[in-house]
């Protein structure tokens, strides 16, 4: 026995109640739910592209010889704009060609390191490993 | 299938036949349109849980944070707005719905025995929503929020006896609202205030259910069900609620003043309008007298609301008959009535911000040196990043109600002059703070053009005219001192090699000059060179 089939004095009036019920319930739920799906999914309007930093003095780099610099940036966090020490990996490639790499393992964000023996950069958390240009080994 | 699911489902929860009982509850033939206000009240309370979650997921909970997490909802987040208006205006609607809903019990003495306990459950639910106006008040840390929640701690303070302890229980020790208020109110409107709020309504509809929707009297018609009939009266109500709350959310701004600034005393504090009739009944004690307004007359109100079924014990009759109730009724409305409304019309309309301009301050050469030097100190420290856009600091081009002397106690130490800042204090020595001072005075939407289109020769240059205190003895734009010669329009009297060779050694070119030789290096003495060649004759 449903909900439908105990009660049924007036069978159109009651369907047309039933209706109106589902019907307004339906938009009320959408007009709630839809702002709010926007409001915690789409990204915040950020007004501003990230500005060029500088890393450090790149004179003394030896070609193929990867350094970490250590810089301050400013970062937009949500409704607080910080200045934070950031890192990065400054290889000189060629006389012409000077790469920085950011800091964190492309596989699951760890912090990788130069390997100086294996002339690799190894990642400690599942033995990832990048050639000196950045490519995955 | 879906029955065998439901089936099952029922067998091991029983939920099917939980709704069941729920809407086919026999109530009433007489059961109409006036008793939606409940079910109303109830939907508002979800959509305030709702949206103050969704709030909640980005707002932090400390002053001067709160104030910037609140600007990043409604500027940065898309619907942030609308979320925003949604709690916002939600709340005044809650505390009309909730009053609608006790007028209408009241009217049709449906308070009376056996329903006492229910209808005290409903004033204590009363209670709480205003305590949710109160709290949530505060949560913005605006202006606005600060100076309302002052007025209302002191009223606190006020009760006899109790007064001190309240005022400490809600972190107002000190005699001033600050991290601990604020910390306070906040854990009473999230925390403890909606599990309050949820355990009343349950035992607030499980007592309509125990006794039964009151019917009007006389009515011996055989008892129907809740659904669909009522169930559909409910809805239209509700929908027609959420369509006012929707409207109100998406065209009218929710004001957010600027940050809360314990020091400004041109800020004329008023509580939300739900509030604004207690405001204005504390206008007519003074002195001793003011605990009457303050504490007795709504400890009054609220005793004699609670004991509504106790005062009116006749039998119940149908509200044409309720002469009495329908005048006190009435009388509780005009004394409301009449107190908003004089309050509103005695809040002295918010003059827009003084913005005084100087004749064609909008160009460089108009500044004094100390200002236009001040232009540097703001580049210098990079004030923009944060009080320019309005992202985080406030926005200075609106006119600085501050003196200067004020001013430069915040440079130095932000958090002591406004609680909650989250600026850094400035390394700046204190002629260079007085520098800063002076120009933020001048600043304002006629004048911010400076900040942007001042040549940075010119900037530099008057940070030197300043560093050296050249002022004390040379006059530019009328400010400095007589001593030597003004300086405005020298370009047209001298040349740049005159000029430099002057520094170098004055008394070469002008014998007799007390001035003494500046050392520039080639940089510097460029700029302040280049700064007395762009005066501009007077």
């Amino acid at each position: 026995m449903s909900v439908g089939e105990i009660f049924q004095p007036r069978p159109t009036r009651r369907a047309l109640y039933v209706s109106i019920i589902y019907g307004l319930w339906s938009l009320i739920t959408a007009a709630l739910a839809i702002p709010a799906g926007i409001y915690l999914l789409f990204p915040p309007r950020t007004k501003k592209a990230p500005e060029w930093l500088v890393a450090g003095d790149v004179s003394h780099l030896r070609i193929k010889e990867p350094e970490e610099m250590v810089f301050r940036r400013t970062r937009v966090d949500g409704w607080k704009i910080t200045s934070e020490k950031s890192t990065a990996w400054v290889v000189k490639l060629s006389e012409q060609t000077l790469v920085a790499f950011a800091p964190q393992c492309t596989h699951l964000g760890c912090a990788y390191h130069w390997d100086e023996r294996q002339k690799n950069f190894l990642c400690p958390c599942h033995n990832s490993s990048f050639s000196v240009e950045g490519a995955v080994l | 299938m879906r029955r065998r699911i439901i089936d099952w489902l029922d067998h091991r929860t029983g939920i099917e036949t939980a709704v069941r009982n729920f809407l086919f509850e026999e109530i009433p033939a007489s059961s109409g349109w006036h008793q939606v206000f409940g079910s109303v009240a109830v939907f508002l309370f979800l959509v305030q849980a709702f949206t103050g979650i969704l709030l909640a997921f980005n707002y932090a909970p400390t002053p001067g944070e709160a104030y910037n997490s609140v600007k990043y909802i409604v500027s940065e987040l898309t619907g942030g707005r609308m979320i925003r208006g949604l709690h916002h205006w939600g709340a005044s609607l809650m505390i009309v719905v909730v009053v609608l809903h006790m007028a209408q019990v009241f009217l049709y003495g449906a308070y009376k025995k056996p329903r006492e306990a229910t209808w005290m459950a409903g004033v204590a639910l009363l209670l709480l929503t205003l305590a949710y106006g109160l709290t949530g008040y505060l949560l913005p840390w605006d202006n606005r929020a600060y100076w309302g929640t002052v007025v209302a701690t002191q009223i606190a303070g006020k009760v006899p006896v109790l007064g001190p302890y309240l005022q400490r229980l809600l972190g107002d020790g000190a005699a001033s609202v600050g991290v601990v208020t604020f910390a306070r109110f906040y854990a009473l409107h999230v925390l403890l205030l909606p599990p309050a709020t949820t355990f009343l309504i349950a035992l607030h509809i499980y007592l309509v259910r125990k006794h039964g929707v009151m019917p009007l009297p006389g009515d011996e018609a055989p008892k129907k069900k809740f659904y669909p009939e009522q169930v559909f009266r409910d809805t239209i109500a509700i929908f027609f609620t959420f369509a006012v709350l929707f409207t109100l959310a998406v065209s009218a701004r929710v004001p957010l003043d600027r940050l809360a600034d314990p020091t400004d005393t041109s800020y004329i504090p008023r509580p939300d309008w739900y509030f604004l009739f207690l405001f204005q009944l504390l206008k007519f004690f003074e002195g001793p007298l003011e605990v009457v307004g303050s504490v007795v007359l709504p400890g009054l109100a609220v005793l004699a609301l609670i004991l509504a079924p106790f005062l009116d014990r006749g039998v119940v009759r149908r509200v044409r008959e309720r002469t009495l109730a329908l005048g006190v009724l009435a009388l509780a409305a005009i004394g409301w009535g009449g107190l908003t409304a004089a309050a509103v019309v005695t809040t002295p309309k918010t003059s827009e911000v003084d913005v005084t301009v100087s004749a064609g301050a909008d160009d460089w050469q108009q500044l004094s040196p100390e200002e236009l030097a001040g232009v540097g100190y703001y580049r210098k420290e990079n004030c923009a990043a944060c009080h320019a856009g309005g992202k985080v600091g406030p926005d200075l081009t609106r006119g600085i109600r501050k003196s200067a002397a004020w001013m430069i106690e915040h440079f130095k130490r932000p958090q002591q002059m406004m609680p909650g800042s989250s600026m850094p204090p400035l390394q700046l020595s204190d002629p260079q703070l007085n520098a800063l001072a002076a120009f933020l005075l001048k600043l304002n939407q006629r004048t911010a053009g400076v900040l942007e289109s001042a040549p940075q020769f010119a900037v530099e240059g008057a940070m030197l005219y300043q560093g050296q205190k050249c002022g004390v003895c040379h006059q530019v734009n009328g400010i400095g001192v007589k001593l030597g010669p003004p300086l405005n329009g020298v370009g047209q009297r001298r040349t740049r090699d005159w000029i430099e060779e002057h520094f170098r050694d004055p008394q070469k070119l002008s014998p007799g000059s007390v001035m003494p030789p500046y050392r520039f290096n080639s940089r510097d003495m460029d700029r302040i060179t280049s700064y007395l060649l762009g005066l501009p004759p007077r």
